[in-house]
């Protein structure tokens, strides 16, 4: 989407912020031993078993991997639908 | 005296390790520091070809650790530094023919006679980095502007702490400046944010490393060039001083001094 951006832009992007962004990726999966598939899957799972306790918006569900120094972490942003009334 | 072991490794290949073990000892030693540098790359060595000292090799690492002479028969003075000696790698042999322990029995009997223990390890992840590793008291990765070489640094940087000789410290050799300012080459600070360690030395590219290789003398022991400066700088921290880090962003040369000049309007 930025690429896309860029070009439409007429904007050359440096060649430097690409390899800092490739390698922010690489370097998240070498670290964890993830691919973007298991991150999928692990999204998947995740959707299913809270589900089970609370309503949440599946497609608003969204998960990535963070860097804090050296530590990986894995942050989960799931809103929640209100309850619904029960009358 | 009890010396310090640092070991400096990469993972990748062709960062410039040899290079960096071999400045790094001559610049401590120039600094009047007793060193004793020792190639841990057995079957590829070249941290005597770097020093100029590949016609006084007798016996080597692997000699001394199957007995087949003493410590000292195996330590090289260096031409031009009366403190500094090189313990060759052996180069008809593999990495098994030395263990993680071997390496740490040699450098115990070193210490009390030493300042500094430098390490050259050789590339991979396999038994020659845990070798080279194992006696390490500060380990040093270095790494290159490039891709390949930023990615196999944190892997090493990972498998350093999971060995408990963390936290590594790291060194980029061969910047260059003119393309980071382009914003072609990946800067100082993105490769410290990526890595997320300290950074103990930046060493900008120089040709004249390879002509001062191509001679057999340590650029550290240059006065003129940048590089040679950049060396000098990282064992002064390494004793403890405070250096900045050099600042090349402007480009040197008579035009780029009068250019410097005019745009700081004399400040």
């Amino acid at each position: 989407m930025a690429d896309f951006l860029d070009r439409l832009l007429g904007r050359n992007r440096k060649s430097a912020n690409q390899a800092k962004e490739r390698l922010h990726l690489v370097l998240i999966h070498d670290r964890t031993n993830l691919t973007n598939a298991d991150l999928k899957d692990l999204k998947d799972e995740l959707i299913e078993v809270i589900s089970r306790h609370i309503e949440i918006d599946p497609a608003a569900v969204h998960i990535e991997m963070s860097q804090d120094g050296r530590q990986q972490r894995l942050i989960a942003d799931i809103p929640i639908r209100g309850p619904k009334r029960r009358r | 005296m009890t010396a310090k072991v640092v070991t400096i490794t990469s993972g990748k290949g062709g960062v410039g390790k040899t290079t960096v073990t071999a400045n790094l000892g001559a610049a401590l030693a120039a600094q009047g520091q007793r060193v004793v540098c020792i190639d841990a790359d057995i079957g590829l060595r070249n941290l005597d070809v770097v020093l100029g000292l590949e016609n006084r090799i007798v016996y080597d690492i692997v000699d001394v650790i199957e007995g087949r002479c003493r410590l000292r028969q195996a330590m090289i003075r260096d031409k031009h530094l009366p403190g500094l000696f090189l313990i060759p790698a052996a180069q008809k042999r593999d990495k098994t023919a030395v263990s993680p322990s071997d390496m740490v029995r040699l450098c115990d009997e070193l210490r009390p006679d030493y300042d500094w223990i430098v390490v050259d390890s050789p590339a991979g992840i396999e038994r020659g980095f845990r070798n080279a590793i194992a006696p390490a008291d500060l380990v040093y990765v270095i790494t290159n502007p490039e891709v390949s070489a930023v990615r196999d640094a944190d892997r090493i940087i990972g498998l350093i702490e999971a060995e408990e000789k963390g936290p590594a410290s790291l060194i980029i050799n061969r910047l260059n400046y003119d393309m980071v300012r382009r914003g072609d080459m990946l800067s100082t600070e993105d490769m410290v944010e990526l890595l997320a360690i300290e950074l103990i030395g930046i060493i900008p590219e120089d040709e004249k490393v390879i002509i001062s290789t191509n001679r057999g003398t340590p650029i550290a022991l240059d006065g003129k060039s940048q590089a040679g400066q950049a060396f000098r700088n990282l064992a002064r921290r390494i004793l403890g001083e405070e250096v900045p880090f050099m600042d090349l962003n402007t480009p040197d040369g008579f035009f780029g001094r009068l250019g410097r000049l005019f745009r700081t309007g004399g400040e």
